[in-house]
């Protein structure tokens, strides 16, 4: 038994990348298991493995966990990527969520197609450029430091970084009017458990493609 | 100034109200500001209240606090409400995390369009009964405590209240099937400060009924 945390999901980002880029960047090697067809899932489902049926779902130390944030806030408190106090973690709380807000947006983008898929782009753009990009920037600027709460790295400045590369394959040059955060973007990528995720070879996922989609669409029945 | 947390929010459940169930279970007094037009979302956003342009917004503790789990997290954390250890939080969390989505499905029923209504109605029950009912149901079975958690009075408690009793505002008999489910919402509903709450004059809010909802979706859309 290798005793690494165990990730159950397709082979794609979804849900689960938000996990894989906290584990990554907490030094923390994992396993993953793809559900590649429907019978992959239903024998999830009759081992009795997935408490409300649904992935993503991680073996970690003695749990079968599931739901993405209880997830998160797991590996967030265990690896000390979760603030010193109440009041840091409500900071990152309420940072992680404008994030997972944003990136969520941009998860369904692949779910639509043509003129709903442009409106929808067109208000992802929006929304990053005018609702979440400007907080983390105003963060950085109100305090100076390198991360976003208390000195030091957690889960929000991860979660941003994740968010602003989903957000700049969306539209490249989308940070231009954000000075800090291309910089944050730079620093954060640089720390040694990130670079190493972000290099080709790494278990980080590619942005979902069409044949992607339509398998995914067989698996999970929608 | 009262020092007490103040909530800013339609006068309706909608995202709000899990807030004030946990704030009620702890037994802390808040104070509530009504937005009434879209006009009061406009002020509290030019003001720079809100993190994120949205609502709901509690002020607590020196913050401006927003995001749903956000407040609740730190609600749970700072009234004990959290479980002991970080074990005992994943199982909290896992909890509640399916909680909320059963929860959320209950809350947008109202908001749908008159011809979606039936299937969403549908699917609701569906996953009440059938995903989400039979888990906590199970949790309760396995080790006869009275509590979800760690044998302890926890958010993961509230929260399950809560949504028992949405769904049955559904579907009266939807608890049929589940007579633990059904001890716990007697057995819950009976903390003094839960009772206090669910007695008529709380700060409790009614279901939204169908003519409110132009209203809210005025506010905000």
């Amino acid at each position: 038994m290798a005793g690494k945390p165990k990730l159950h999901y397709t082979k794609g980002r979804g849900r689960m990348e938000s996990i894989r880029w906290l584990l990554a960047a907490a030094g923390v090697e994992f396993e993953e298991e793809f559900i590649e067809k429907k019978e992959d899932l239903e024998k999830l489902w009759s081992d009795g493995s997935l408490l409300f049926q649904q992935v993503p779902m991680v073996e970690i130390d003695g749990m079968k966990m599931v739901q993405t944030r209880a997830i998160l806030s797991y590996i967030a408190g265990k690896y000390n990527l979760y603030g010193k106090d109440l009041k840091e973690r409500a900071w990152i709380d309420m940072y992680v969520e404008g994030t997972t807000d944003l990136m969520g947006m941009i998860m369904h983008l692949a779910l639509h197609s043509g003129d709903t898929k442009e409106k929808h782009l067109a208000l992802i753009i929006e929304r990053a450029t005018n609702r979440y990009f400007p907080v983390y920037e105003k963060a950085l600027k109100d305090h100076g430091h390198d991360y976003l709460v208390g000195n030091k790295l957690s889960w929000a400045d991860i979660h941003l970084l994740e968010a602003i590369l989903m957000a700049e394959e969306c539209k490249p040059g989308i940070l231009s009017a954000f000075p800090l955060l291309q910089a944050f973007k730079g620093r954060i990528s640089n720390v040694p458990t990130i670079k190493k995720f972000l290099q080709p070879g790494s278990q980080r996922k590619p942005p979902p493609d069409d044949k992607y989609i339509a398998n995914v669409r067989k698996i999970f029945n929608f | 100034m009262s020092g007490k947390a103040k909530l800013h929010y339609f006068n309706g459940r909608g995202r709000m109200e899990t807030i004030r169930w946990l704030l009620a279970a702890a037994g802390v007094e808040f104070e509530e500001c009504f937005l009434e037009t879209k006009d009061d979302l406009k002020k509290l956003r030019k003001e720079g209240s809100l993190l994120f342009q949205q609502l709901p917004m509690v002020e607590i503790d020196g913050m401006k606090m927003v995001q749903t789990r956000a407040i609740l997290n730190y609600i749970a954390m700072k009234y004990n409400l959290y479980g002991k250890d970080l074990k005992e939080r994943a199982l909290i969390d896992m909890y509640v995390e399916g909680i909320i989505d059963l929860n959320e499905l209950l809350m947008v029923y109202v908001f749908q369009p008159a011809d979606k209504k039936e299937q969403h109605f549908a699917n609701m029950v569906d996953k009440a009964t059938n995903r989400y009912f039979p888990v906590y149901e199970k949790v309760l079975k396995d080790h006869g405590q009275d509590f979800l958690v760690g044998n302890q009075f926890s958010r993961a408690d509230v929260q399950l209240l809560e949504t028992l009793l949405m769904a049955e505002e559904c579907k009266p008999d939807i608890l049929a099937k589940f007579p633990l489910l059904q001890s716990f919402k007697a057995r819950i509903s009976n903390i003094p400060t839960i009772k206090k709450f669910l007695q008529p004059g709380s700060q409790r809010k009614p279901p939204t009924d169908e003519k409110d909802v132009p209203k809210v979706m005025n506010i905000f859309y």
